[in-house]
């Protein structure tokens, strides 16, 4: 017998899975959105994704080739979809270097010192953008909206609509003369303008959420969590006094919220392994955002959320496990 | 602005006495109450934590000997001799001297002595694939070259060699804690004596097959076929199980059984001369007529005797 | 009853019967047969007969080595050559009776024919020594001696006999083919060790992707009309087959960690050790013939079989009868894809257990290098005993004796679904499977150390 066969331990089959295949997943699920927000805001959009991916992954493929002297861990487009991300949470308008430094927190702060991929406590593109906004707080600020491919009406110039609620309810406002003075409408939060990609197409990121429950890719009860206690607590408040706290369907469909709760707060490395710590991770969310947006100073706290309720991921991670089999 | 100065300034320093104070009565109320000679020897240890001795750590071994009433039980491989002089004089302890030793793979199946006869594609881990089966080779017994032993040491004194496919043991790193005798599923690494200026032999190999099974498998198996034992005047060669072994305490390094080897398994390391084979297998043979014409000559003498008695 | 199956876990590989069409084939018999000693769980067989026996088919020729070991049997006529040490599949030396084989002589005790004998004796104890004298072991995969299983601890009540006609690993189509082609010796087997176990319900689980296999044994259980028998359909899941999740699926019960199916009621067989435990009692015929699958991906039609072969015949020599190795094989496999075992050595010879040899490509079955584990917990929801693979493989890999017990290593039951679904390719089930034997060590030393300790307290006692 010159044919030397293959000898291993069992199992002899693989499922056709694999970590590039379901970046892949995540980066056609986020398309749609990508491709709203480049039809609305042009070329500087469509740069600034560019850049953010492109530093990304040159980082990472830089810091693991020649620092750490390792083959690269760029193919598994983990880095891409960081940048993707990252990108879609900034204004369009952003200059290019302070996307650059941003994408330098995201790879070389939050992921790679603690042992890249799938050893990170916190999420590397929100790590990367709150930094930039604690950093760079007049840029990350400005969302005056660039020329996009598309003239789409009720343009708003200036801050995002939760920026200039803030503004207005500070100064003493109510929320139905910040809704007139604005001129907006519930179909205008599908096309909520003068902000960041992400924030703009609710429709577009369900629907790449949508594509991602069809693949298996994401554990919906994350999003449902989060997005379900921002539900419940504007409900509560907003039936109480709806003149100083905005209500759901505001709640839910500005700011990161729709992007946090289907496509940041579901990463993998970051989130809870336990159906139940998953639930309780959202429901964490899900309180410390609306605390933010009503009480906090801050005009939006997905991000803060995410980071924070990431700190707890470890211990979630230890007190709940998955049920046994013959064990009650 | 000078009284916010001398304010803060004394504040400050209040503060930072009155904590001093807490911390330092905090310590001395919460403090363990520990025989002072533990640190004294832990001092002495060579602080590996390496677990050699079989202690958890060298605070471990020094709180033992210092609870022992000797320490014939305890002995630091790492620290050797000088360290064990150290502790017993601390504790005044009498302990006698121990030969170094050093971690020696007995295996020479290199990738070109022993061909694969097929591919392991499971994790690298030798524990893992001895578990499956027999291993890529005819030898069953051979080392599977994954690399248990290199993980388990602490000191980085093993490496792969890539073009052997088997482990190297570096002299001047290896404690002898056995580590890697641990590690090895195969039980192929073994703690032997490090000899005189580092010589020493051992027979690379512990196949228990049967000689033309083992040949087969390895060109530079064991056969069993007992000439270094036949050889050996110092009665230190035993041959169990179609493999010889050299016991390392009556090896008096002559390297004849070396020289008598067909195979080429016994090896003699760190001699600072090569082994003219051809001179010693003179030597063995010459030894051999005179006991021959010896014993001629006694036989003689005693038919003599009984004649003349008879 | 709608479709039932078991209530965590499990993965969906494609269940490949490609060999489905392939009725069974007697083999011719070779020149040399080397019976293994060691077909069964349990101590090894003692050898009865000595160099130059002349043995009959069916003649003992091999007693227990112990109280869970089982009678082994010549499965040719011809004379004894040696008793010896021979490579088993995994290169391993294993004791061997050699017989060179003469003529096919059985012995007369057999009931060669094939008239189906429904009548079943009354006597249990005659029907598990006519089991043990057999050498009937369990033949879905553990080799389980069945006289043993048949026969619970006093105290321990049989509440549902499951067959298991699942066949969950993919390739794998033996079971499927007795059950179209003798399903109704299947069903007699079934009552009979209905009856062993003190006339409890008999449920014959079967997958939903083999209809025919449904129908046939169906309609066989109808026809014989034995109380207290049915069909059940299971949904088409990996490992359905598994006992414990068998005894879910059937009975909406859980086996406790450390525990044996009798703890809850439940004893599971597989169809074709009904089938064995038929022949043993009805036929006096002893466990020396089973039916093993040549298949495997790419490969042609015309070296797809499905073998009644007798134990002890070389597998080269079988996959020569077959067609030879194709080509395109670059892992042979001894079993399913999932638990089977590779084969180093394929002039091993075959045992009761035998089940198949499996063709593998090299685009299959080559595993593809280990990245980083990216917590996406595919592992935790593939495995069926609700066990968390990422976890289990971290405490090895830190030595966590304590911790691996803690998380229940010693609940795995190795059906591989961890490894095959977690998409960085991690070997998870390779180092699980170090970790379990390490943690049961540990449990049986804990155990034997409790044991000693109480019966020195009750000698101290008793003085």
């Amino acid at each position: 017998m010159d044919k030397k066969y293959i000898v291993s331990p069992s199992p002899h089959i693989h499922a056709d899975v694999s970590t590039t295949k379901i970046m892949r997943d995540v980066i056609i699920a986020l398309c749609p959105a990508i491709l709203v927000s480049i039809l609305a805001y042009g070329w500087a959009e469509l740069l600034v994704l560019l850049v953010s991916v492109a530093s990304c992954v040159l980082l990472e493929w830089a810091v693991t080739r020649w620092m750490l002297k390792r083959p690269s861990t760029v193919g598994d487009l983990s880095a891409v979809v960081t940048g993707l991300l990252l990108a879609m949470n900034l204004p369009s308008s952003i200059p290019l270097w302070i996307v650059f430094i941003g994408a330098v927190v995201c790879i070389c702060v939050a992921k790679l010192p603690f042992g890249g991929i799938g050893q990170n406590v916190f999420n590397p593109a929100i790590t990367g953008r709150v930094f930039l906004l604690v950093s760079f707080p007049a840029q990350m600020t400005d969302w005056t909206p660039t020329a996009g491919f598309l003239s789409i009406p009720d343009a708003v110039s200036g801050a995002t609509p939760l920026g200039v609620l803030k503004e207005t309810l500070k100064s003493g406002g109510t929320i139905s003369q910040f809704m007139e003075t604005n001129g907006y409408t519930w179909s205008s939060f599908f096309f909520d303008l003068g902000a960041s990609a992400g924030e703009l197409s609710a429709g577009a990121l369900l629907l790449g959420f949508i594509y991602l429950l069809i693949r298996r890719v994401v554990k919906p009860w994350i999003p449902v969590s989060i997005l379900g206690t921002m539900a419940i607590i504007a409900a509560i408040f907003s039936g109480i006094n709806p003149d100083a706290y905005t209500g759901v369907a505001f709640n839910l469909l500005t700011g990161g919220a729709l992007l946090g709760a289907l496509f940041m707060a579901t990463d993998y490395v970051t989130s809870p392994m336990s159906t139940l710590g998953g639930i309780i991770y959202g429901i964490g969310i899900g309180v410390i955002v609306m605390m933010i947006r009503y009480f906090g100073s801050y005009p939006e706290g997905m991000s803060f959320a995410i980071l924070l309720m990431n700190c707890t991921v470890p211990l979630l991670n230890m007190w709940f496990h998955q049920k046994k089999y013959g064990r009650a | 602005m000078t009284l916010t100065f001398i304010w803060t300034v004394a504040i400050l320093t209040v503060l930072g006495l009155v904590l001093a104070l807490i911390l330092f009565w905090v310590a001395r109320k919460f403090k363990v109450e520990e025989d002072p000679r533990i640190d004294e020897v832990e001092k002495v240890m060579p602080g590996a934590n390496c677990g050699g001795c079989g202690f958890a750590g060298c605070r471990a071994f020094a709180d033992a000997a210092v609870k022992a009433t000797n320490l014939d039980n305890q002995y630091c491989p790492v620290g050797g001799d000088e360290v064990m002089q150290k502790v017993a004089s601390i504790l005044g302890f009498t302990v006698a001297a121990k030969a170094p030793q050093v971690a020696v793979v007995r295996c020479n199946g290199t990738c070109s002595a022993r061909p694969r006869i097929n591919e392991y594609d499971g994790v690298q881990s030798c524990r893992v694939k001895a578990a499956l089966y027999s291993g890529d080779t005819g030898c069953a017994f051979g080392c599977l070259g994954c690399g248990d032993c290199v993980a388990a040491c602490q000191f980085g004194a093993l490496s792969m060699d890539p073009e052997t496919g088997l482990p190297v043991v570096d002299e001047t790193k290896c404690t002898a804690c056995g580590a890697c005798t641990k590690a090895c599923p195969k039980h192929i690494i073994e703690l032997r004596a490090k000899g005189p200026r580092g010589m020493r032999m051992y027979v690379s190999c512990v196949n228990k097959d049967k000689g033309p099974v083992a040949k087969k498998a390895c060109a530079s198996a064991c056969i069993g076929c007992g000439l270094c034992a036949k050889t050996c005047t110092h009665d230190a060669i035993t041959v169990v199980d179609n493999v010889a072994y050299i016991d390392f305490t009556k090896c008096k390094l002559c390297r004849e059984c070396e020289a008598v080897c067909p195979t080429g398994a016994i090896h003699g390391v760190n001699f600072p001369k090569e082994l003219d084979k051809e001179a010693v297998k003179k030597r063995i043979a010459d030894r051999k007529a005179k006991a021959a014409e010896a014993a001629k000559a006694a036989e003689a003498a005693e038919e003599k005797k009984e004649v003349a008695n008879g | 009853m709608g479709k039932l199956t078991f209530s965590m876990g499990g993965v969906h590989p494609h269940d490949s019967k490609y060999a489905r069409e392939c009725a069974i084939e007697e083999l011719p018999l070779p020149q040399t047969v080397y019976v293994s000693m060691a077909q069964h769980l349990g101590a090894p067989a003692k050898p009865l007969v000595a160099v130059g026996d002349s043995v009959k088919v069916g003649q003992v020729i091999a007693e227990p080595g112990g109280f869970i070991s089982a009678f082994v049997h010549s499965p040719v006529s011809g004379t004894v050559k040696a008793i010896a040490p021979r490579k088993d599949l995994a290169g391993n030396f294993v004791t061997h009776v050699e017989i060179a084989v003469e003529g096919d002589e059985w012995d007369p005790a057999i009931d060669r024919s094939k008239d189906l004998v429904t009548a079943i004796p009354d006597d249990k104890a005659a029907i598990l020594d006519k089991i043990k004298a057999a050498g009937v072991v369990g033949l879905g995969g553990a080799t389980f001696p069945a006289h043993v299983k048949l026969n619970p601890a006093p105290g321990k009540v049989a509440e549902c006999l499951i067959l298991n006609g699942a066949e969950c690993e993919p390739f794998l189509t033996s079971d499927y083919r007795i059950m179209i082609e003798r399903p109704k010796e299947i069903v007699v087997g079934a009552a009979i060790m209905q009856k062993v176990l003190g006339g409890c319900r008999c449920v014959i689980g079967i997958e939903e992707n083999k209809p025919e296999a449904i129908a046939a044994m169906t309609d066989a259980v109808r026809e014989l009309g034995y109380a207290n028998m049915e069909v059940q359909v299971l949904k088409k899941r990996y490992p359905q087959g598994g006992e414990k999740q068998l005894i879910d699926a059937v009975m909406r019960r859980q086996v406790k960690s450390g525990g044996l199916p009798i703890d809850v009621g439940a004893v599971v067989q597989n169809v074709a050790t009904s089938l064995a435990v038929y022949e043993a009692v009805q036929k006096n015929k002893p466990l020396i013939t089973n039916v093993l699958t040549i298949t495997g991906d790419q490969i042609p039609g015309n070296l797809q079989h499905n073998y009644l072969f007798r134990i002890g015949m070389p597998l080269s020599w079988i996959v020569e009868q077959a067609g030879g190795v194709p080509e395109t094989a670059a892992k042979l496999i001894s079993g399913g894809p999932m638990m089977g075992k590779a084969i180093s050595n394929l002039d091993a010879a075959t045992v009761k257990g035998s089940s198949s040899v499996l063709y593998l490509s090299e685009g299959m079955t080559r595993r593809k290098p280990a990245t980083s584990c990216i917590r996406c917990g595919k592992c935790a929801d593939a495995c069926p005993m609700g066990l968390e693979p990422f976890l289990l493989n971290r405490l090895y890999k830190a030595a966590d004796l304590e911790g691996l017990e803690a998380n229940a290593a010693q609940d795995c039951i190795e059906c591989g679904c961890c490894l095959y679904s977690c998409p960085a390719y991690i070997p998870l089930l390779d180092n699980i499977r170090q970790a379990k034997g390490q943690v049961m060590g540990v449990i049986r030393a804990r155990a034997a150390a409790a044991k000693a300790a109480a019966e020195a307290a009750k000698a101290a006692t008793n003085k």
